[in-house]
């Protein structure tokens, strides 16, 4: 049992009790300490998570409770990286609110959560991190509580979260039923002796709608588009990217060790992405609230990266498709919330009309994200898009990868819906924005979303040899 | 030298983005120098280029980018795309230089055009798959924001409609990359392994889809009927020299990649399904010249001469991968011609659009019925305008004869029937050209047509360059003839080598 294989979580879990220590004892004037707090916290779990330098040390750890491999490292440095930029935003968002120095606290106490989910190799752990990230998730949520659109956001993430966690637990509890064990290693090698198909399916129908809630797949999204438009703009960003990018991978996790030819989740898991990016995308089509769009648009790209999850174990690519995608896809969303952020949250497309022309590099830091979700090259979306259809190909799932040539071309149309406005029309006048902190948060996500392309060789490179335990 | 003639336009523009305090005359100077660069570079590559080499791709430029998936920088360049990249790189100086409405942003505008000119180079220029798909996915986003934002009328539909189907048309080709590239081993997307290869030979069906998939990406940028649709409002509601663009450089890259890819990669397959290919060759070519005939907008008209133009290369094209006929010289000659009918027409209809532009700024309105008697107000107009239609509908001794002669002869070698029908197509070209020509400079000058201004010193100057060229590639092909036939029948003498 190594402790330090987990010091990642231990310091967001620290920084998060030393946040609330130090907002307890500083005046209503001295709150702002808590941001650089949180940020230190931040910062040391992510290098400690790059300390831990995985490559041949690949191993179930911790009581074999805890996979320690490039799925977890790569989750890690995801979450801690959003995580930072989230906390740039909170910086001046809250500079009124009284109550701004718990906040810290509670986005680490989540991302921790999300960690814990990208890292479980126990059912019970997973169940464990899935209710940490959700409960601190409808406290992000509805953080401005005079806010009705924040309070409703909350309020729908809650009764959906209490459903879904409660499907999430009877998935749990049938698949410690079947095998005795809720170890995945030790559930793997129960179900390789035999296993039942209905208890199967059932698992896996649970799994997914359990974790699927917070990856923000159908049937349990319809909470995302609220979020995204009625919470505070920085919990927006943290709350359609952070959960998801943990869930996805515990998500892969556990169906990995479930046997492909008792239970056929390949296909069931292939139907799940092909309806959630469909769904995703034409809800998001008319909307005229780029922050709802952006919501939609998140439901749509976790149909994608499940198509990733479909093909594991079953092409190379897979698994660096997966991680590269939800890497793409954090940058790229969070680049979009900071700049909505940065506008001071103003959310109507209407707002955006010539953009281009009174705050140029605001309007080209949305564009360069927008066509990032795209997948237009050199983009770090391209990059994620190309390996996603190399993985589905080589796995034996073309009509998948047709099916999302024809999603990324319906999304297309909507990412131009925004794109119009701000690059061909004129603004009378300059729209107030928020501050430094902020702008700085745009630049950085914006310049990663780049960069993801760019450098996609020497990450990718980084990525040969990463497992997927147990 | 080929990555300093993309990086230089590219470099450029960036400056341009960043040069606030830069006036009007300072980014037209930078601009016209940035992107006559990769025109002198190419021009001493051209030099370089030894046209006996037995290589099939010469002075390649090469490092790693993603290594992982075995995408790299390569560049490199074979006889038929460096007169290629020569003529984006021409055609580009033409229409930067070109004066157009810059509607009061021209550190964008010129910025755009430079992005442009780096990745249209960067498509010929590429002898890796993914970098050439790259490049080609780039080229939408820079005609998007062109047509968008300096476009007018119906600017912003025509451009969203244009960004949608050509996105659509090139990530329905990367799937059939992506077969292509799965079969190689090690994996790899360099061009040179996947011609020597031929990885999806002998595999059925999923050659056949793969073919399918690339194939109908490269003809929606060509484009062929029934997925033309996206250009004559891209056409018409884009600046002058945005025209000459998309007619001159972007549709050459559909025929193009239907020269480099299937029928370079997938020889037995393109082999059994080039009959096919060449059905919807002669739809364009027939379609396009009909509709052309029934437009009374100048540049739709030219638009829809542009599906017929691009149909004869189409048609050269699929002729030279039809192996069972067994025909190789006539083969030979349909691909050269091919390759001739890709720079004539990127010459001449570039000249048609620029000219189509100059009507715009001097009376905003293209309709051919407003216009009348213009010869003796515009001489040098005139003259531009009638030399590039009469070389549009192939009169002898200008560029589009050659082409369409080789063309011709080489089809109806294999395809007697198809050359036949392809014949019809010139016929109607002829009598819309001649009926475009009669109706914009002869008759009676209608009375508010009187202050009508001739062709300026900086739109005559940026002419000039086209239309000299079509009349020497008219009059003495040879030089582009040595150029580009080598290439071509390295292409047409690798089929049937199992």
């Amino acid at each position: 049992m190594d402790v330090g294989h987990l010091a990642p979580e231990i310091a967001l879990v620290l920084g998060a009790v030393a946040v609330v220590l130090v907002a307890s004892f500083t005046g209503r004037d001295r709150q702002w300490i808590t941001t650089p707090v949180a940020a230190l916290a931040v910062l040391a779990s992510a290098g400690i998570s790059l300390g831990l330098a995985r490559g041949a040390d690949q191993q179930l750890t911790f009581d074999r409770a805890w996979a320690l491999d490039g799925a977890t490292q790569g989750a890690e440095l995801i979450i801690a990286a959003v995580t930072l930029a989230c906390l740039l935003l909170s910086a001046e968002w809250f500079r009124t609110d009284p109550r701004r120095g718990e906040y810290p606290a509670v986005m680490l106490f989540s991302a921790a959560g999300a960690m814990v989910l990208a890292g479980a190799a126990d059912t019970m752990e997973i169940v464990v991190g899935m209710l940490l990230v959700s409960v601190t998730g409808y406290t992000l949520a509805a953080y401005h509580r005079a806010s009705p659109a924040a309070v409703e956001a909350g309020m729908r993430y809650f009764l959906i979260g209490a459903l879904t966690n409660a499907v999430l637990l009877i998935g749990v509890v049938i698949l410690y039923g079947s095998t005795g064990t809720t170890n995945l290693a030790d559930t793997a090698s129960a179900l390789a002796a035999g296993a039942d198909p209905v208890a199967m399916v059932a698992v896996v129908v649970c799994l997914a709608v359990g974790l699927g809630f917070e990856i923000g797949a159908v049937p349990a999204h319809i909470w995302v588009p609220d979020v995204a438009q009625g919470s505070p703009a920085p919990s927006a960003a943290f709350l359609t990217v952070v959960p998801k990018v943990g869930a996805l991978v515990a998500l892969v996790r556990v169906l990995q060790v479930l046997p492909a030819d008792v239970v056929g989740w390949r296909p069931l898991i292939a139907v799940l992405a092909a309806v959630t990016m469909t769904v995703g995308n034409l809800l998001a089509l008319w909307q005229d609230d780029l922050r709802r769009l952006l919501g939609w648009s998140s439901v749509s790209q976790a149909g994608y990266a499940l198509m990733a999850i479909v093909v594991i174990d079953r092409a190379v690519m897979a698994l660096p498709s997966l991680v590269i995608c939800l890497a793409a896809y954090a940058s790229a969303t969070t680049a979009a919330f900071a700049v909505v952020t940065e506008l001071r949250g103003r959310t109507a497309l209407a707002d955006y009309r010539g953009l281009a022309s009174t705050h140029p590099w605001l309007a080209v830091a949305l564009v360069v994200s927008l066509l990032s979700l795209v997948g237009i090259p050199p983009l770090g979306g391209f990059v994620g898009k190309l390996t996603l259809f190399t993985a589905t190909i080589d796995g034996g799932y073309a009509w998948l990868a047709a099916l999302a040539v024809a999603n990324t071309v319906l999304s297309l149309f909507y990412y131009l819906r925004v794109i119009a406005p701000l690059a061909f029309d004129t603004s009378p006048r300059p729209a107030p924005v928020l501050g430094q902190w902020a702008a700085r948060a745009v630049a950085v996500a914006a310049v990663a979303t780049v960069a993801l392309g760019l450098l996609a060789g020497p990450l990718l490179a980084a990525l040969d040899g990463a497992l997927l335990l147990p | 030298m080929l990555t300093a003639a993309i990086l230089v336009p590219a470099v450029a523009a960036a400056a341009l983005v960043l040069g606030r305090s830069w006036g009007e005359a300072t980014t037209r100077i930078v601009a016209v120098v940035a992107s006559a660069v990769p025109l002198v570079l190419l021009v001493g590559t051209w030099i370089r280029y030894d046209t006996g080499g037995t290589q099939p791709f010469q002075l390649v430029e090469e490092t790693d980018w993603i290594p992982t998936l075995g995408v790299g920088w390569r560049l490199g360049v074979d006889g038929i795309s460096l007169a290629l990249a020569l003529l984006s790189a021409l055609v580009f100086v033409v229409a930067v230089s070109y004066p157009v409405d810059l509607m009061g942003r021209h550190r964008q505008y010129r910025a755009w055009f430079l992005f442009l000119e780096a990745v249209s180079l960067g498509v010929f220029l590429s002898i890796d798959l993914l970098l050439f798909y790259v490049f080609f996915d780039l080229s939408l986003v820079g005609m998007y924001f062109l047509i968008g934002r300096w476009g007018h009328g119906e600017a912003r539909a025509a451009a969203l409609k244009f960004f949608l189907y050509t996105l659509a048309g090139s990530l329905v080709m990367l799937l059939g990359f992506l077969a292509l590239y799965l079969q190689t081993d090690p994996l790899t997307f360099d061009m040179r392994v996947l011609i020597a290869t031929q990885p999806l030979a002998g595999r059925g069906a999923t050659a056949g889809l793969a073919l399918l998939a690339i194939l109908v990406g490269l003809a929606v940028k060509t484009p062929l009927v029934p997925v033309h649709t996206w250009l004559p409002p891209a056409h018409v509601n884009a600046p002058g020299p945005a025209s000459a663009i998309l007619a001159g450089v972007l549709l050459k890259m559909g025929t193009f990649g239907m020269i480099r890819i299937p029928l370079s990669m997938m020889r037995a397959t393109f082999e059994t399904y080039a009959p096919v290919l060449v059905g919807f060759a002669l739809l364009s070519i027939i379609y396009g010249a009909l509709v052309a005939l029934g437009q009374t907008d100048l540049k739709r008209r030219i638009a829809y001469t542009s599906v017929n133009h691009m149909g004869y290369a189409v048609l050269g094209i699929a002729v030279a991968g039809a192996l069972g006929s067994g025909e190789e010289a006539g083969r030979r000659l349909a691909l050269t011609g091919a390759t001739v009918e890709m720079v004539a027409h990127g010459l001449i209809t570039g000249a048609l659009f620029l000219v189509a532009g100059s009507f715009w700024t001097r009376t905003q309105d293209y309709d051919m019925d407003h216009y009348g008697g213009l010869a003796g107000t515009a001489p040098k107009l005139t003259g531009a305008a009638t030399l590039a239609a009469f070389a549009s509908l192939g009169l002898p001794g200008l560029a589009g004869f050659v082409a369409e002669v080789q063309i011709f002869v080489g089809t109806f070698s294999v395809y007697p029937w198809a050359a036949a029908m392809a014949l019809l197509g010139v016929l109607i070209t002829a009598a819309l050209f001649l009926q475009m020509v009669q109706k914009l400079f002869f008759g009676d000058l209608p009375a508010r047509l009187r202050g009508f201004v001739d062709l300026g010193p900086r739109e005559a100057l940026a002419l000039l360059p086209l239309l000299v060229l079509v009349v020497v590639i008219g009059v003495w092909p040879t030089w582009l003839l040595d150029l580009l036939t080598p290439s071509s029948e390295a292409i047409v003498s690798a089929f049937g080598v199992r």
